[in-house]
């Protein structure tokens, strides 16, 4: 998550969820975050929350860690159940960063288990991590299928060298390949991350890193455009003309090359920047996000989403770590979306997806927006007649001015 | 040199031998407004403690910009061997734009004292003004001023003057308004050189009016030179070109505060307010006479001002229409040229189509609106007016090009101007290559003195209006002056240029130009363009065409990525917010159809790079 929290009303330091939570949680799935905030070394384009000295104070240090994250999940189960919300099992845990498997295995298992002692896991529950290809070993893997992981999501990034250079990622690229056949022999299923548009890249860079990574016959792939983001390295050095900058037309081409190769390679898009062997193998925790389904987020600077509240939690890990020492919620602030901004919501996230937008939840001027949107080739004209906005390949690529014209005011 | 004087003559009691009556001619910067206030010192009708840097010019703009706009006379004793005189100081505009207002200040004095800075020489518009006043059998004093500064030439530049108006270079006076140098022999020579006003004391009274102000306390202040008879306060007075009749609330002499008197008399200069509130009351250039004893036969000279330039005026803000409508009508009140009609413009919305006299005034009216309203404006590129004869016959007056018809023209006349530039010899080849590239037809050269040059021309007016001085200025590192009068009319193989945007015409960027300069209009606009207007979700060809015919096309190419890559749990409410922040931009945008054009990119579009330049400075 970006390390700049939002601006929002203050959470009461109880945690306690007022009564619009509730409300329709029968229809919602539930599922757990957890941030791992920790890593070896921060990457140049990385604003995330993410820390790496390995002793930070107060419960707060990486061997604390796992402990001060489960006394989050206790607190949870407690503030649900106070706010009035029915017990229900987890659909789905994931766990991020940060770099997760930083973490021993064990600290990451005993979350888990913490996890599962409060609410349960759901038949057939998704439980990912996300791993650096350097911190995994066989071990690692079979003690995380052990505690109920189910799948695990390696950072490849990229196949070449000066790109991964630029990324500031320290995996040579031929570890990847050893690290996807460990998870797959400790039975994981295995989703790779790609970061296309680096500086630097050519589109036969980004070629080669696509056709290795299918080549490793992955359940899933996700391929992110660069974002640079403000104060980060690498803004810095675009700005000081060290690298250059970003260019939004390699980006679409880079974007076309990849759900071109990947869809040959036998992969569909479930979401514009992810694509998955079968729909079975989709990330169903991320697509919890983007159908607004409940969950908590575990961890410093985690956001959390439950019926139309939406909060975060204090940045720095040793302020977490003190206010839930105290018994205090660690919320920094919090949001409760009326009506009409969860539609928005609603329409900005399901529009993303596969499964696509029901057109009849648009306003009218919304839904005479949709023949435009079919004119100009954004939305796929067969999906529309059965009531569906799905995007083209082209509308993919221009999905936030689709979500302008359906949304207007 | 004369001592100040014991006695002032006064008012309405003064013999018009002892009246002088004069005005000051100079460029621009060549210091005119620091000698008049030096007078008002010498002569003492201001202390020195009330001094502030020119006194006469009132408003802030003018006092910025070291010009003076609007003119006033100010009456101020001076002793020359024991007689008291009463000396009047028509002070005249010093720009081409405002000719007119130069004229009647002209014709209201016997002399001028003709100032040029002696590090400069004189510049074209003072010698046009010089030429007017010798038009009008004007007595010229010669001065040169700011003799005090390390470059100055004095031989050289009087040697100048002594050409220009015969005579000889040692009557130049060499003054300094900075140092007061010369300034008492420069008012003794006033009262000796200059011819004494003469003028029927017992014929009906005839005044002329050179200057007309509105001021928010008082009504229309109106300054006159009376030639004949005499006025008094309270009487009913008539405007002969109007018949309007007013009563004379006030008249009194400005020395320099208004100071009201028992009347005015033959010869006399000075001010009269009768309540009216519109300068159009009360015309520059009108007669005023008694309306129970009128003259039979106006003074000669009035003119309307006419309008020379127009433009279309728009708030940037449309819900400031109200208030710019209410700000030209406040302006009106202090300005007779000025002269707007209400306008739509489909890429600007609801604006005003405003006349102006030449180029500064549209300036000053641009400025005054954005300081003294609190407005953003934009102006569209500045036209002159078009009469176009249709093959029918009818006649039509186009001061919009958007109202170019199409098609069916038998022929179009504009507006020519016969241009004077002055410049160092060195630059002839650059100012003449400019004046052919603009359609000028040289009329004649002479040599002022030994290495600079008299350029006259006669050339479009719409050719100069736009960016012509700005690129004269640079070819000649700034030495040349430009001054310009109306002259005629020509017929010329005009059109109009359109530009389209996705096939949709924009009025705000039409043109009209000379046939063989349409195409580097339309490849300048369009590329212009091209930059300027951000990439949309589908390809935008941008055309400049002549009726149906397209005759430059640029395109701009459709966006291709407008996505978040990621939107996970953290990302949701910054997405939002970023969504409700492009909403929000999306407000500041101006449709061209589907296109969105932000405000930006008509303000840099309709802006030449001079004056871009010269708003950051």
């Amino acid at each position: 998550m970006p390390s700049t929290l939002p601006l929002g009303d203050p959470a009461p330091s109880n945690g306690l969820l007022p009564g619009q939570a509730t409300d329709g949680v029968a229809d919602r799935a539930f599922g757990l975050y957890v941030h791992i905030p920790f890593c070896a070394v921060r990457c140049g384009y990385c604003d995330f929350n993410t820390y790496t000295a390995t002793e930070l104070g107060g419960g707060a240090s990486q061997d604390a860690y796992a402990a001060t994250a489960s006394s989050e999940v206790v607190f949870a189960a407690k503030v649900l159940a106070e706010s009035g919300l029915p017990q229900r099992k987890l659909g789905t845990v994931f766990f991020g960063g940060g770099t997760p498997t930083l973490l021993p295995a064990h600290d990451l298992a005993m979350i888990l288990r913490t996890a599962i002692g409060q609410w349960g896991l759901e038949e057939g529950a998704e439980v990912t991590t996300e791993a650096n290809p350097d911190s995994v070993t066989p071990e690692s893997l079979a003690v995380l299928r052990e505690a109920g992981f189910t799948r695990v999501s390696f950072g490849m990034q990229s196949a070449v060298p000066h790109v991964l250079k630029v990324l500031d990622r320290t995996h040579t690229p031929s570890r990847v390949p050893q690290v996807v056949r460990w998870a797959r022999e400790a039975g994981l299923d295995v989703s790779l991350d790609l970061i296309y548009g680096t500086p630097g890249e050519s589109l036969a860079d980004w070629r080669h890193s696509l056709e290795t990574a299918l080549s490793y016959e992955p359940d899933h792939i996700s391929a992110y455009a660069l974002i640079v983001e403000d104060g980060t390295k690498l803004a810095a050095q675009i700005r000081r003309g060290e690298v250059p900058g970003i260019d939004d037309d390699d980006h679409a081409d880079k974007y076309e090359l990849a759900d071109q190769l990947i869809t040959e390679a036998g992969l569909g898009w479930y979401e514009v920047s992810n694509w998955a062997r079968t729909p079975e193998h989709a990330c169903r925790h991320n697509l919890a996000y983007w159908r607004g389904d409940d969950w908590w987020g575990i961890g410093p600077g985690a956001h959390s989403h439950v019926g139309g509240v939406r909060w975060w939690n204090v940045k720095h890990p040793t302020a977490y770590a003190g206010r839930l020492a105290q018994g205090l919620s660690p919320a920094a602030g919090r949001e409760t979306l009326d009506q009409e901004t969860r539609n928005v919501e609603r329409v900005l996230l399901e529009v993303r997806l596969r499964s696509g937008l029901d057109i009849p939840t648009l306003s009218p001027a919304g839904r005479h927006e949709v023949a435009g949107l079919i004119a100009d080739g954004l939305v796929d004209p067969a999906a529309a007649f059965r009531g569906k906005l799905v995007l083209t390949l082209q509308g993919r690529l221009l999905a936030d001015a689709v979500v302008r014209r359906v949304l207007p005011d | 040199m004369s001592p100040m004087a014991r006695t002032a003559p006064v008012p309405a009691a003064t013999d018009p031998a002892i009246i002088r009556n004069f005005c000051i001619i100079a460029h621009i910067d060549h210091g005119k407004s620091t000698l008049a206030d030096r007078m008002l010192q010498s002569t003492g009708v201001v202390q020195a403690r009330d001094m502030k840097a020119q006194y006469l010019d009132r408003m802030d703009i003018e006092r910025e910009r070291g010009i003076t706009i609007k003119s006033q006379a100010v009456r101020m004793p001076w002793e020359v061997d024991g007689v008291s005189y009463a000396l009047n100081m028509i002070d005249t505009p010093g720009h081409v734009d405002f000719t007119y207002e130069v004229s009647r200040s002209l014709a209201a004095c016997e002399g001028a004292v003709l100032l040029v800075d002696a590090a400069q020489g004189i510049e074209a518009q003072t010698l046009a003004n010089l030429y007017l006043a010798m038009e009008n059998d004007l007595t010229i004093i010669p001065v040169l001023n700011k003799i005090d500064l390390p470059a100055a030439q004095p031989e050289k530049y009087a040697a100048e003057l002594a050409n220009l108006i015969g005579g000889d270079p040692e009557d130049v006076l060499l003054v300094s308004g900075k140092t007061g140098v010369g300034v008492e022999a420069l008012l003794d020579k006033i009262v000796t050189d200059l011819p004494a006003p003469v003028g029927n004391a017992d014929a009906p009274a005839r005044a002329m009016i050179f200057d007309s102000v509105y001021d928010t306390y008082r009504g229309v202040v109106t300054y006159v030179r009376v030639v004949d008879g005499m006025l008094h306060p309270r009487e009913r007075i008539q405007m002969m070109s109007t018949r309007a009749s007013h009563e004379l609330l006030e008249i009194g002499v400005s020395s320099p505060e208004p100071t009201p008197s028992k009347g005015l008399g033959v010869g006399e200069v000075g001010y009269l307010i009768t309540g009216v509130k519109d300068v159009r009351q009360s015309k520059v250039g009108d007669t005023v006479t008694n309306l129970a004893k009128p003259a039979s036969k106006s003074l000669s000279g009035y003119a309307d001002p006419k309008p020379m330039v127009f433009s279309g005026l728009y708030p940037l803000d449309g819900t400031d229409y109200p208030v710019l409508r209410d700000a030209l009508d406040k302006l009106k009140l202090n300005d007779a040229a000025l002269i707007y009609e209400p306008e739509t413009s489909a890429a600007l919305g609801f604006g005003f189509r405003v006349g102006f006299l030449g180029l500064l005034h549209l300036e000053i009216v641009r400025e005054r609106l954005e300081r003294e309203f609190n407005l953003d404006l934009i102006s569209t590129a500045p036209n002159v007016v078009y009469e176009v004869t249709l093959e029918d016959k009818s006649v039509l007056t186009v001061t919009n090009p958007s109202e170019f018809p199409a098609g069916k023209i038998k022929e179009v006349r504009e507006p020519m101007v016969s241009a004077t530039i002055l410049a160092p010899n060195e630059f002839v080849g650059a100012i003449m290559e400019l004046c052919q590239g603009r359609r000028g037809q040289m009329k004649g050269m002479d040599y002022l003195s030994e290495d600079r040059v008299e350029l006259r021309y006669w050339i479009p007016l719409a050719e100069i209006v736009f960016d012509f001085f700005d690129i004269l200025k640079s070819k000649t590192r700034g030495y040349a002056s430009l001054d310009w009068k109306a002259d005629g009319e020509q017929v010329a193989d005009l059109v109009k240029v359109d530009i389209l945007l996705q096939g949709e015409q924009v009025d705000a960027f039409s043109a009209i130009t000379h046939k063989d300069k349409a195409y580097a209009y339309g490849v300048m606009m369009t590329g212009k363009l091209r930059e300027l207007i951000p990439r949309q979700q589908f390809e935008v060809p941008i055309q400049a065409a002549i009726g149906s015919r397209i005759i430059a096309r640029e395109s701009i190419r459709a966006i291709r990525k407008d996505v978040l890559a990621k939107c996970y749990g953290g990302d949701i409410s910054r997405k939002r917010k970023l969504l409700e922040k492009q909403k929000e931009g999306k407000k500041r945008m101006k449709m061209v159809g589907r296109v969105e054009v932000p405000q930006e990119a008509f303000i840099a579009a309709l802006t030449t790079d001079e004056s871009k330049d010269k708003a950051k400075k």
